[in-house]
């Protein structure tokens, strides 16, 4: 049957020496370098306004720090007002920067995978010598490190960003749904958890803007429920009965409480009446026309026998938060990424 | 040694296998095509072969042995998929830069004298090529890793007829030169009848035809005869396909050479490649498995040899 003999290299050929994984760095670099640029970018702008406006900021706080003495009525006034003038700024900014590990995990996580898939370059990169698990674990990896490094630098500046607003005072601590997430390390675990998420998408769905679409709204999923779900119960809410507390805390929940029941809005203000004050919510009372002066209708629901019971975490338990959060993106991203290899090695074509 | 070896091999996607039950040793050496229509299962064949796919059933191996799909196998084979993926924003240079990476060996001197003989400028991205540019720097690349199986998945359907001509004395001239066993797609088989010298016809995921062309070209002829009598005759023959005619009819049969006698009153004449294809896609049921695949079919038909 044979008609041409091939010369057989018997024992080299059949256990070959794998190709080494350095020869993938420059694979990955070529055709990633675009994301990456693109991810450089939007860190590098996101950067430059934080930098100018922030110094700008911190020209400003320089009056609030200087001013002696610290606590006075004056002081307050002055913190007040630079409040006044910068928080209502900071807050969208912040809410913006949010966007940042879903773009990162849709533009930079998703299209690593689906756009093989759905061109059919993948029947090219997976039948190469260097291996289809091998190749998407060398891309993935330098990728994903990538971008967790550059988002932990950027949430550096975000803390120095911020750190005007926490010092004169500011209602919202670091605790703050939009802001604990961008400092510390929870922006590079959401940067990495969105990635992983884009590369298991792709392979998924195999299509580039679905699987986009898709690692945007998982991520958006996933950080709602954390944040307004999840997070509150990394350690057990502390609860007081002080009605004027005020310490520095993410205060969860606030509620009236008479004999051990909680007590409605329309309860406190029957008992406000007398003194005509409205309780909008449980914190905001809203004098009448006929209220007297002098009269504080927090003390005056205390004396008639109400508690006011306010749930909180205190903002001295930022960073175990933060390592609490760190550390199951972390588990999370890896058990994603290990997901999407096995997937590459199992199914395709 | 065997380039391809399955056996009771099988891949089904949901419901619908789209290969069953398949056994194959195409040996060493050859240009193998692989015929059938579309939808027959070839495309299948191949990615199992390549080892982008794993089997639903049975087994696949490749060079003798080697798992499709292990480091080994994808060591030794060079695979050119359907429609010539490559990524289209890279240029020629950068494809061979990271087909060169991806791989332990590359003759990149090879590589860039094809190129240079195509006319293929390196700066080029392979999106701006035309399709035939395309194959060809795909089949370029692949040759040059050097492989001992060279694996094409319809290489030439997007293909207009000279860069069909200039695609396979590529190919030719590689098998020349090293000896490189070839196994590629079509189905079109006018393509591949002056190449290939092992045929496999596959219909609705079965191998119906596997063997030398020499050897399946001298066990088939065509007898020619009164039409009347066709009946009887056939009952007595291994009749693949019979066409008739208005007088005459015309038997494509099964011989066990050119010494089997012929019926009186009837011609025998050599049946051509194309003829003999044609039979057998015609004729789903029939089969034709010589060689190692023989011995392993479970159920032969009543024309199997």
């Amino acid at each position: 049957m044979t008609t041409l003999t091939v010369p057989a290299q018997p024992g080299q050929d059949t256990s070959p020496r794998p190709v080494p994984w350095r020869r993938m760095a420059w694979v990955t670099w070529r055709q990633h370098r675009l994301a990456l640029a693109g991810v450089a970018a939007l860190f590098g702008v996101a950067a430059v306004y934080l930098l100018v406006t922030g110094v700008q900021m911190h020209h400003a706080y320089a009056a609030v720090a200087a001013c002696r003495p610290a606590g006075s009525g004056t002081c307050r006034g002055v913190a007040d007002n630079f409040l006044n003038t910068y928080a209502p700024g900071v807050g969208p900014v912040l809410g913006l920067l949010q966007v940042i590990p879903a773009l990162i995990g849709a533009f930079a996580g998703a299209t690593v995978l689906a756009r093989e898939l759905e061109t059919g370059t993948f029947r090219y990169a997976w039948t190469q010598g260097f291996g289809r698990t091998r190749w998407t674990v060398a891309k993935l990896v330098p990728l994903a490190v990538t971008v967790t490094v550059a988002a932990g630098a950027f949430s550096v500046l975000v803390s120095w960003y911020v750190q005007p607003i926490f010092g004169a005072g500011d209602e919202n601590g670091p605790l703050y749904p939009t802001i604990f997430d961008l400092r510390g390390v929870a922006l590079a675990g959401w940067t990495l958890a969105a990635f992983a998420i884009g590369a298991l998408a792709g392979i998924l769905i195999r299509r580039v803007i679905p699987a986009m679409f898709a690692t945007f709204a998982a991520w958006a999923g996933l950080a709602f429920v954390t944040g307004w779900f999840l997070r509150r119960h990394y350690e057990a809410p502390l609860v007081t009965t002080n009605p004027n507390f005020a310490a520095p805390a993410w205060v969860l929940s606030r509620v009236w409480t008479r004999g051990g029941q909680p007590a409605s809005l329309s309860m406190i203000n029957q008992t406000l009446r007398p003194i005509d004050v409205q309780a909008v919510t449980p914190g905001q009372f809203q004098p009448g026309p006929a209220a007297r002066a002098g009269i504080n209708p927090v003390n005056y629901l205390a004396q008639h026998g109400y508690a006011l019971l306010t749930t909180y975490q205190p903002d001295s338990r930022f960073w175990p938060f933060q390592w609490i959060e760190g550390g199951w993106l972390l588990a999370l991203s890896l058990l994603l990424l290990a997901a999407t290899v096995w997937l590459v090695r199992r199914r395709a074509a | 040694m065997n380039v391809v070896e399955a056996s009771g091999l099988g891949k089904r996607y949901g419901s619908t296998w789209a290969l069953r039950e398949c056994a194959l040793a195409i040996p060493a050496g050859h240009v193998a095509a692989l015929v059938g229509p579309n939808g027959a299962g070839k495309t299948t064949l191949l990615n199992l072969a390549v080892g982008l796919t794993a089997p639903t059933a049975g087994t696949v191996t490749v060079l003798g042995g080697r798992p499709a799909g292990s480091p080994a196998a994808l060591d030794g084979i060079a695979f050119v998929a359907q429609n010539t993926p490559l990524y289209k924003n890279l240029s020629a240079a950068d494809m061979l830069h990271l087909t060169r990476n991806l791989n332990r060996r590359f003759d990149q001197g090879y590589a860039q004298a094809r190129l240079g003989e195509l006319g293929i400028p390196l700066k080029q991205k392979a999106g701006n090529m035309s399709g035939g540019q395309q194959a060809q720097l795909a089949l370029t690349l692949a040759l040059a890793r050097r492989p001992r199986l060279l694996v094409l998945d319809e290489p030439m359907a997007m293909l207009d007829p000279l860069a069909r001509h200039d695609f396979m004395a590529t190919v030719m001239t590689a098998v020349a030169d090293d000896g490189v066993s070839v196994l590629l797609s079509s189905h079109v088989l006018a393509e591949l009848e002056r190449v290939a010298d092992y045929l496999i016809l596959m219909s609705r995921g079965t191998v119906q035809v596997a063997g030398d062309v020499d050897d399946l070209l001298a066990c088939h002829r065509v007898l020619t005869g009164p039409a009347a009598e066709a009946g009887r005759h056939a009952e007595q023959l291994s009749v693949v396909h019979a066409r008739h005619g208005a007088a005459q009819a015309h038997l494509l049969v099964r011989t066990s050479g050119a010494a089997d006698p012929v019926p009186p009153g009837w011609e025998a004449h050599p049946v051509s490649l194309e003829e003999l294809t044609l039979a057998y896609l015609r004729e789903p049921g029939a089969a034709a498995l010589p060689g190692p695949a023989r011995a392993r079919y479970a159920e032969p038909t009543e024309v199997t040899k």
